[in-house]
């Protein structure tokens, strides 16, 4: 398809205090071409994303968008607004922000021009609808414009978000994880739209973690790793695993976990499923066990997590805790039936904000902490400086508030929390999320250290954190388990292949 | 720039934590001298009986702001249950543990459909509550067609109500224990002082108080950690419907009638007495404590204002500017705000 190049980044920079998020990223968009970018949490894309779409001033580097009479003219927005009117549209992942719900169908495709500059002070019902239509009918929209967003289908207002995008008619459009709260059905309609817009010679950057619509959509695969383009394949066929590989990377530090073996069941999971459609899960997780779940982004981790502690409900299976039925109603239930979580993104589900490092640890256990309801402070801050010890958080003191700690201490205090009593299954989603190696390191060693006793599940989207650190590792995809490895002597390309969710498991 | 900080941070957290303490003595003093007879027994008096209504909806209400609600109904809460109050023994002729019990149970069942709208019907908080106020304040009228309940008064069939207030009720609000000085220290006073105390423990030394405060600062982490979030939402409400009633009760046995007009200003002044208790030694949260001190400060204020002979239509922009300063210490000058 076409070789020209209808937008250029180059040696794009960006940096959030010191930390850098865009290490010099480059980037060619093609007409009439997908390209998809992937990358794990943290790898950069949304930073990409929101620079080129004007909502952050980028750090340093180049952005060209080449008009159609090839002169190259300089791109720099300041504002959404100017990114939209020199061409460049972004569809952003929540689809309510693109759309206004209490609006109807015809009024949503033509905001924009109401908004915009020159906009006729008086609201003229008919033009705005056949302007509406105009924009419906080049889409292939087939949408009642006089329907409100709010009756409408997720699917539906992602149309019309991304048909109001188009009526701009830019020349590059920016999707950011469009499908990820579509179903595949909705999906293949948005595929079909998106094809149109191929055709009609768009640039689309398509962000996603789905394999399924990678492999539908995909020119061009760009892979995204530490703030930098870690690898771009383009020839045809496209090399699926080589991505995800890049992606992922591969900086394997060889043994340095002893891999053990467990014959002693704790929590056995049977017929689990987790979302309509998707197959069931079984599986074993032994006393003294540190079992990795590995996958994607939205392949199911997180619901998986907080199935097992009682967030929300299988839609069938059963589980079974040291020989006893386990069916947690509540997130109280499964605490008493000791099975702990520690939860993703930590100052929004773990860290309570007004509570110093002491009140946070003893979060969950004011009832074994207390007597006829009265708190045993003594008690309280002994555990706490227990577990500042143990697991070595530098602080002042028990005290400290925890706006004062390091995100590596932060997450360090959550595990602390949970760790201050003991589990008989102790789960962690994420758990080195925007943690330094150092505490990362720290954390994994003291979750090895103190693993007899009890079954550990962690839930990591990164490979080398899974191998760092599991003895066992077990693959998601598609809201099931499709792949298990004991931890020595892996079988990496079988193991990306399944993470790819490519034909290789799917014979299995 | 971190160094500064250092050198700076002391005298400004002093400047915090103490400044409204620091204000209250400030303004004692300042009454005491510009105010003749501020400082008597007699002036005492009135400061307590002031405070000790808004201080009990004071309490109350710092219990929805401690789990991140806001409860606007206490005020016509307070005047329904003295309504209740009047009706009860004047109309119904009942004696007085009835008429407490009635009102009680008004502030129960209030807080009850307060939670229940926040937490189950998903209204917002002010919203919900505000809503409650407006409900409350017509409702109120309806047993006795708007008209104030006293013993004597024609009902709208053309009887005649001829029950009386209790003594025993009426010592709730008029009677007065000696403390140093005969006749001293107003019943209600005892009551704010009892409530006062079991609330402070309540919060701060119970893993319910604990857990309420978790559930105000993160909700999702406080589920996370097994808490029952809505169960302790909706407790909050019913513990400031029961402490409005409370202050109701207060109310009616001061009045010893049920005067439709009266307790117009119980919502702002004990809602001022509460957040006034954010900067109170520097505790940026709603805090028992706190909430006294800003209810005695509301009450002193009034008071010193009133023997200066400042017109009474000034003290609600002074209590209001007093509240905006309070506010600032606690968001601007903390820096807890802006988290």
């Amino acid at each position: 398809m076409g070789n020209d190049a209808v937008f250029r980044v180059d040696g794009l920079r960006k940096s959030f205090g010191h930390i850098e998020v865009l290490g010099g990223v480059s980037l060619d968009l093609h007409a009439g071409e997908v390209t998809v970018l992937m990358g794990a949490n943290g790898a950069g894309k949304s930073t990409l994303v929101k620079i080129i779409s004007g909502v952050y001033e980028r750090g340093g580097g180049t952005m060209q968008l080449v008009g159609q009479d090839f002169a190259p003219q300089e791109f720099a927005p300041n504002t959404p607004a100017e990114a939209i009117r020199a061409g460049v549209v972004t569809v952003h992942q929540n689809i309510n922000d693109g759309v206004v719900a209490d609006l109807d169908v015809a009024t949503n495709l033509t905001l924009d021009r109401l908004s915009g500059r020159g906009a006729p002070t008086l609201f003229n019902p008919g033009r705005v609808r056949s302007e509406a239509k105009a924009v419906a009918d080049r889409m292939g929209l087939a949408i009642d414009l006089k329907a409100r967003i709010s009756d409408l289908s997720l699917a539906d207002r992602q149309m019309v978000a991304i048909a109001r995008a188009m009526a701009h008619q830019p020349k590059v459009l920016i999707l950011d994880e469009p499908t990820s709260s579509l179903s595949s059905a909705e999906a293949d309609r948005l595929f079909a739209l998106l094809d149109r817009l191929r055709e009609q010679g768009v640039a689309i950057l398509y962000i996603s973690h789905r394999m399924s619509d990678i492999r539908r959509l995909a020119d061009r695969i760009v892979s995204m790793r530490d703030g930098v383009i870690s690898g771009v394949f383009d020839r045809k066929p496209l090399d699926y695993e080589g991505a995800v590989n890049a992606m992922l990377g591969r900086k394997i530090h060889l043994d340095r976990i002893v891999a053990r073996n467990s014959a002693k069941p704790v929590l056995t999971i049977d017929g689990l499923r987790i979302a309509e459609g998707a197959r069931p899960i079984s599986l074993m997780l032994g006393d003294g066990e540190v079992v990795a779940v590995t996958g994607l982004v939205g392949v199911g981790k997180t619901a998986l997590a907080e199935t097992l502690f009682g967030v929300r409900k299988p839609l069938s299976g059963t589980m079974v805790l040291n020989g006893k039925p386990y069916a947690p109603g509540s997130t109280g239930e499964a605490i008493a039936a000791g099975v702990f979580l520690v939860a993703k993104d930590r100052a929004d589900s773990g860290i309570v904000g007004d509570f110093n490092i002491q009140e946070n640890i003893s979060l969950p256990f004011h009832k074994r902490m207390s007597r006829l309801g009265v708190l045993k402070r003594r008690l309280e801050r002994a555990t706490a400086r227990r577990q500042i010890q143990e697991l070595g958080i530098v602080c002042r003191s028990e005290k400290d508030e925890m706006s004062a700690l390091s995100g590596g201490n932060q997450q360090k205090v959550m595990v602390a929390r949970w760790m201050s009593q003991a589990a008989k299954l102790f789960i962690l989603d994420e758990p080195f999320q925007g943690v330094d190696i150092s505490a990362r390191r720290d954390i994994a060693a003291k979750l090895r250290a103190s693993a007899n006793g009890r079954a550990t599940l962690l839930f990591v989207t990164e490979l080398d954190e899974a191998l760092e650190t599991a003895d066992r590792i077990l693959v998601m995809s598609e809201q099931t388990i499709v792949g298990e490895h004991r931890n020595a002597d892996i079988d990496l390309e079988r193991l990306l292949a399944e993470v790819a969710g490519g034909p290789l498991h799917s014979a299995a | 720039m971190s160094s500064g900080w250092v050198r700076m941070a002391a005298p400004r957290d002093h400047a915090i934590r103490y400044g409204f303490i620091v204000l209250l003595f400030g303004l004692i003093g300042y009454f005491a001298i510009a105010a003749d007879g501020f400082v008597s027994p007699q002036s005492a008096v009135f400061i307590f009986q002031s405070v000790a209504i808004t201080g009990v909806l004071a309490l109350g209400v710092t219990a929805t702001l401690v789990v991140g609600g806001f409860d606007l109904s206490i005020g016509s809460v307070a005047t329904s249950a003295m309504m209740a109050a009047a009706y009860v023994m004047v109309v119904l002729e009942q004696n007085a543990v009835v008429a407490v019990v009635a009102c009680l149970l008004i502030g129960a069942v209030v807080g009850l459909i307060n939670g229940w709208l926040i937490v189950y019907m998903r209204v917002p908080d002010l919203l919900a509550t505000l809503g409650m106020m407006f409900l409350l304040v017509g409702l109120q009228r309806i047993p006795t067609e708007g008209r104030s309940i006293a013993t004597g008064m024609t009902m709208p069939d053309g009887s005649v109500a001829n029950g009386t207030f209790g003594a025993a009720f009426l010592a709730l609000g008029r009677h007065r224990f000696d403390f140093f000085v005969p006749n001293l220290i107003p019943v209600s006073v005892v009551v704010l002082l009892v409530l006062a105390v079991l609330i402070w423990f309540f919060l701060e030394y119970t893993r319910f108080g604990r857990m309420m405060y978790a559930v105000g600062s993160n909700e999702r982490a406080a589920e996370l950690a097994g808490a029952p979030v809505k169960a302790y939402k909706i407790w909050a409400y019913v513990i400031s419907g029961v402490f409005a009633s409370i202050g109701g009760i207060l109310l009616a046995a001061r009045l010893g009638r049920g005067d439709i007009a009266s307790g117009n200003n119980l919502l702002l002044d004990a809602v001022a007495a509460a957040l006034i208790g954010y900067a109170v030694l520097g505790a940026a949260k709603p805090n028992a404590f706190g909430t006294a001190v800003g209810a005695v400060f509301v009450g002193v204020l009034l008071q010193g204002l009133t023997m200066m002979n400042a017109p009474y239509y000034t003290q609600d922009f002074i209590k209001g500017v007093v509240l905006v300063v309070a506010l600032v210490f606690t968001f601007a000058l903390s820096g807890r705000g802006q988290r």
